[in-house]
């Protein structure tokens, strides 16, 4: 267990980190602002992805497919805003869970009927497929680096929109005080399309980035929207701050874990038993981070004041 | 609301109609499928009902000369559920074979329900370690293998070839650690590390550094379906493709090919097959396959599948068609008259199959990739497992 | 929070007893019925439909009387059932042993947990709960000797005092409608009790409760309590219903459709949980009889539910009868 191995071991979690703060940026967005749970959140990485292999093989472009994806997924957003999430604002939480647990369900099997059931692929860039040396004898993949700085170009983006700009000024507010925003007559439904569609394209862009890492399939926002409430619930609801340090907490706990759990078991068990209870204990990390964090903090690391 | 009471008496209606129907036309054959045809393992489920349907098709719509009903079934693997599912075939349908699943926990879930419901039931894919031994079963059959010997076949050319220090991976799940104790058993070199990862891992990245600092020659892997998607494509934009051998099981095939492409090109795998497979029957399934499904090559899974079909074809062609003597069945069955795909097979005690084995290796064919066969690894090899079971 | 379709649910729940006690009546003549056809079929899914029913029952109680959503109950059926599973591994198979441990076992775990989830409220309460859920998925995942992922098959179905009782499927079927009218009849007695004025309370306003002197926190403790006592139960009939266990049966999925469950009945009316989980899971099995992409189908139903049954089907059939009574 060098030093390099853990160098390399913190631009993994990095990266893991700043992807799922893409995903969970717009859900802590939507989340804080609308009040709205929206498990569908998910699935826009997911057709973000889908959009991308078949935009690419249309255009042959990486950019062109890129610019369409987010386009694509930015419309098809808007639609289901428009024809089902916006019945749902003044609902319960769970019967938004339920109904947007429906579009889940629906989108999941849509996207195998349309682009059938097998994994596809979409490939890195020409230019960026390489490695490079950070050290002698450690390579990094150059595709992992462009994830990282895009993610922290966007986190730098949505700090100035937010604290800059009119928009930002009113999600800020919209958050803590949403029924004195409207009250004080601004249009809530405007501001809510374009949060909305603003959370909806960042979770596509998360898809589009990630795709030529991981297998595009059917159900792979599934998993990533688990992790991307962990996120935001240790973060604090409605928190662009806190989003951005839990997810990178967790993208660090959870590679870091996987990588050295065995070695750390190791030192108290023997290798056999240590090789087996290692990846078990490692997959719950996050969840004992969660527990641990909500425990002492039950409202996340940063609430956003005035939330009741 | 009224759509979905509309929706629930059609659906009466049509099991209904359905039962009904049954009655009526008795002499049918019927077969009951339990596969996997939601989530991200769907792809593998379709293979296997594809397979068992051409398979129908190429006999005329007919199995041991009688019309056959196939009744699909989608396990979504959840165990719970497949028993469900199993029992609706065995009790309602009253089928006389089950074919299926993919998954070994599937098939553990299944196995009591469909045996003791006095169906038979064919595996065209999990072969588990405690069904081919202590806990072998006269009514289950399976045309595909036990689920170490892919990985012994890897075993056993990282032994031939003379590598000094293989790192080995699998999934930290009871088919994961099968898999690297059946590598081992051949494999007696160096082992760099031996890692399992939580089931269904996105991503690699921290294997990937771990496997560059150990200084492996090669690797072994087991990473089924999405999992070993992303690992090919990940060890490859690490730059490891040409540094370190790839071998693997289950992890490069037809199924997973589509998406690995060019990452995937050159890396080994285990198997009973390939569908470059040198006989004739092999050449006119692959063909007939990839007319009948839009292109695409069939996989391991699709193959034993069809198998499976003719096995159930040529037993019940030995009985005259009769399902109702279960030993004379059993013992047609036993048999295995059929011609393979793969060539030479036959059942041994525990009914699975004594078959040769090969190194494969990724290929490019046209503009679509394949595993080709590269090398004979064993033949006529059969489970080390037979011994502990009790069935003569 | 907007208002729910339960939030008067003391009155109607009264009102509809003689209802409740019809679908019981029907559950029991099931069994008759089903010896005309594919029996073991019809009496399997109609056992399942009741094991989830009870779990049901339990998320209600927590969430439509409590205000707790849980996210995490699966793991309290996985609990039950991994109990009869590792104690049938070590050959005891009998339930005046098994049915007592799964309950113990279930109970504490919602103790223990309860104490740190109950900390929390709202959104951090479900999620706090899913991560118990999740803990317990991947240890249980990683029992090696008990079948690890694969899960693992009961040797027999449940003893008592060495008879196989369990071993007739009518057998199984009674007893589970048994447990369920009697999981529905506690849950019903602790709502209408003093206890459930409290727990109650404490949903509408903690602090007014508080206030007046109540130790809420104690007493929604003892209100998870029980209800992960009931998923344990649903997990001991569960093991016994499949004959086998797994760890899938404590993944988030699974939580999520127990909750789906009761909205998809009625929050808030116990019976509800029941009518939910005997329409999501026939439902599922009539459509995936009738299509492979029935999903197709049942996503968007749920939307339409949700848009168009304020209250869930229980809420529906209340207001079709209000409308027919006006006339």
């Amino acid at each position: 267990m060098s030093f390099t191995l853990l160098l390399i071991q913190t631009l993994n979690g990095l990266q893991f980190g700043v992807l799922l703060f893409l995903i969970a940026a717009g859900l802590t967005l939507v989340f804080g602002v609308m009040d709205f749970i929206n498990l569908a959140h998910g699935v826009q990485y997911m057709l973000g992805a889908y959009l991308a292999v078949m935009f690419y093989a249309w255009t042959g472009s990486f950019v062109l497919a890129l610019i369409l994806a987010l386009l694509a997924a930015l419309a098809f957003g808007l639609l289901l805003e428009f024809t089902v999430f916006r019945q749902l604002y003044d609902r319960d939480h769970l019967e938004q869970v339920i109904a947007t647990f429906g579009i889940i369900i629906f989108l999941n099997q849509g996207v195998k009927v349309v682009w059938g059931a097998a994994p596809l692929n979409l490939p890195i860039p020409d230019g960026l497929a390489g490695v490079v040396t950070l050290m002698p004898g450690l390579t990094y993949p150059v595709w992992r680096l462009v994830i990282i700085a895009s993610g922290l170009i966007v986190a730098l983006i949505l700090y100035f929109l937010v604290s800059q700009t009119r928009v930002g000024m009113l999600v800020r507010a919209g958050a803590t005080h949403a029924r004195i925003v409207s009250a004080l007559g601004v249009d809530i439904r405007r501001l809510f399309m374009i949060v909305f569609g603003f959370g909806t394209m960042l979770a596509a862009f998360a898809g589009v980035m990630i795709a030529p890492i991981l297998s595009v399939e059917p159900g792979m926002g599934d998993s990533v929207l688990i992790l991307a409430f962990v996120v935001i619930v240790i973060g604090g609801i409605g928190s662009m701050r806190g989003a951005f340090i839990a997810a990178l907490l967790i993208g660090l706990v959870d590679t870091l874990g996987r990588s050295f759990m065995i070695d750390i078991l190791r030192l108290v068990m023997p290798p056999s038993p240590a090789r087996t209870v290692g990846p078990a204990i490692a997959s719950m990390l996050i969840y004992v981070l969660m527990a641990l964090v909500l425990y002492f903090r039950p409202a996340g690391l940063f609430p956003a004041k005035g939330r009741s | 609301m009224k759509n979905k009471f509309l929706m629930s008496a059609a659906a009466t209606a049509l099991m209904v109609a359905g039962v009904q129907g049954l009655a009526f036309a008795q002499e049918k054959l019927k077969i009951g499928v339990v596969t996997t045809l939601s989530g991200p393992a769907a792809v593998l489920g379709q293979q296997l009902r594809n397979g068992l349907q051409l398979a129908i098709k190429d006999n005329g719509g007919k199995l041991g000369g009688r019309e056959v009903e196939l009744i699909v079934q989608d396990d979504e693997l959840k165990p719970d559920v497949a028993v469900s599912k199993a029992k609706a075939l065995i009790d309602r349908d009253k089928v006389d074979f089950v074919v299926g699943p993919i998954f070994s926990n599937i098939l553990v879930a299944i196995m009591k329900p469909v045996t003791e419901g006095n169906a038979f039931l064919i595996s065209p894919n999990a072969g588990t370690s405690n069904f081919a031994g202590k806990d072998c079963n006269p009514n289950f059959f399976v045309t595909s293998y036990q689920n170490d010997q892919n990985h012994e076949v890897m075993g056993k050319y990282a032994q031939d070839a003379g590598f000094k220090k293989v790192f080995i991976m699998a999934p930290n799940y009871p088919a994961g650690k099968d898999s690297l104790a059946g590598f081992k058993r051949f494999y007696k070199g160096e082992l760099a590390d031996e890692v399992y990862v939580p089931l269904n891992q996105l991503d690699y990245s921290a294997e990937l550094s771990r496997i560059q600092a150990s200084g492996a020659d090669a690797v072994f892997v087991f990473l089924p379906g999405g999992m070993g998607v992303n690992f090919v494509k990940q060890f490859r934009q690490a730059g490891l493709a040409d540094k370190v051998k790839f071998l693997s099981a289950f992890t490069v095939d037809e199924s997973t090919l589509p998406a690995q492409k060019e990452a995937a090109l050159g890396f080994f795998g285990g198997a009973n097959w390939a569908p470059d497979l040198d006989n004739p029957q092999n050449k006119k399934f692959v063909a007939g396959y990839e007319k009948e499904y839009g292109g695409a090559i069939p996989a391991t899974y699709a193959f034993q599948a069809y198998d499976a079909g003719l096995l159930i074809d040529g037993a019940l062609k030995a009985t005259g068609g009769k399902t109702d003597n279960k030993d004379a069945l059993r013992a047609a069955l036993m048999k295995a008259p059929f011609t393979s795909l793969r060539g030479k097979f036959k059942f041994n005690t525990n009914h699975y199959p004594i078959q040769d084995f090969y190194q494969v290796k990724v290929v490019q064919v046209g503009d679509k990739f394949a595993t080709s066969i590269d090398k004979k690894v064993f033949t006529d090899y059969a489970d080390p497992h037979a011994k502990d079971c009790k069935m003569k | 929070m907007t208002s729910l379709a339960a939030d008067k649910p003391v009155p109607r729940a009264a009102r509809f007893n003689v209802g409740v006690a019809l679908m019981f009546a029907v559950l029991a003549l099931v069994p008759f019925a089903a010896a005309f056809g594919p029996e073991s079929y019809v009496l399997g899914l109609v056992t399942r439909v009741m094991v989830f029913a009870i779990a049901a029952l339990a998320v209600d109680f927590l969430c439509g009387f409590g205000g707790l959503v849980t996210f995490g109950h699966a793991a309290f059926v996985g609990l039950g059932a991994y109990t009869v599973a590792i104690a049938g591994a070590h050959g005891v198979t009998d339930m005046t042993v098994t049915l007592p441990l799964a309950l113990i076992v279930s109970a504490a775990f919602a103790y223990v947990t309860g104490t740190i989830c109950l900390r929390t409220n709202g959104v951090y309460f479900i999620m706090i709960t899913l991560a118990f859920g999740q803990m317990a998925y991947f240890i249980a995942g990683s029992l090696a000797p008990y079948g690890g992922d694969d899960g693992i098959t009961l040797p027999t179905r449940s003893t008592l005092f060495g008879l196989a009782v369990f071993g007739n499927d009518r057998a199984l079927y009674y007893a589970t409608l048994g447990f369920l009218v009697a999981s529905y009849l506690l849950c019903r007695a602790v709502v209408y009790s003093r206890f459930g004025r409290v727990f109650r309370g404490a949903r509408e306003n903690p602090t007014r409760m508080a206030t007046i002197g109540y130790d809420v926190f104690r007493y929604q403790r003892v209100g998870y309590v029980i209800a992960g006592s009931l998923g344990g139960l649903a997990g001991f009939l569960l093991a016994n219903a499949a004959e086998f266990v797994s760890p899938a049966y404590m993944s988030w999925q699974r939580s999520g459709e127990l909750i789906i469950m009761v909205l998809f009945g009625g929050l808030g009316t116990l019976y509800g949980a029941i009518v939910g989980a005997a329409s999501y899971l026939l439902l599922e099995e009539g459509l995936a009889g009738l299509t492979e992409n029935w999903k197709l189908i049942f996503g968007p139903l749920l939307v339409i539910i949700v848009l168009f049954a304020r209250g869930g089907l229980v809420g529906l059939a209340a207001s079709v009868r209000a409308r027919f009574s006006r006339d």
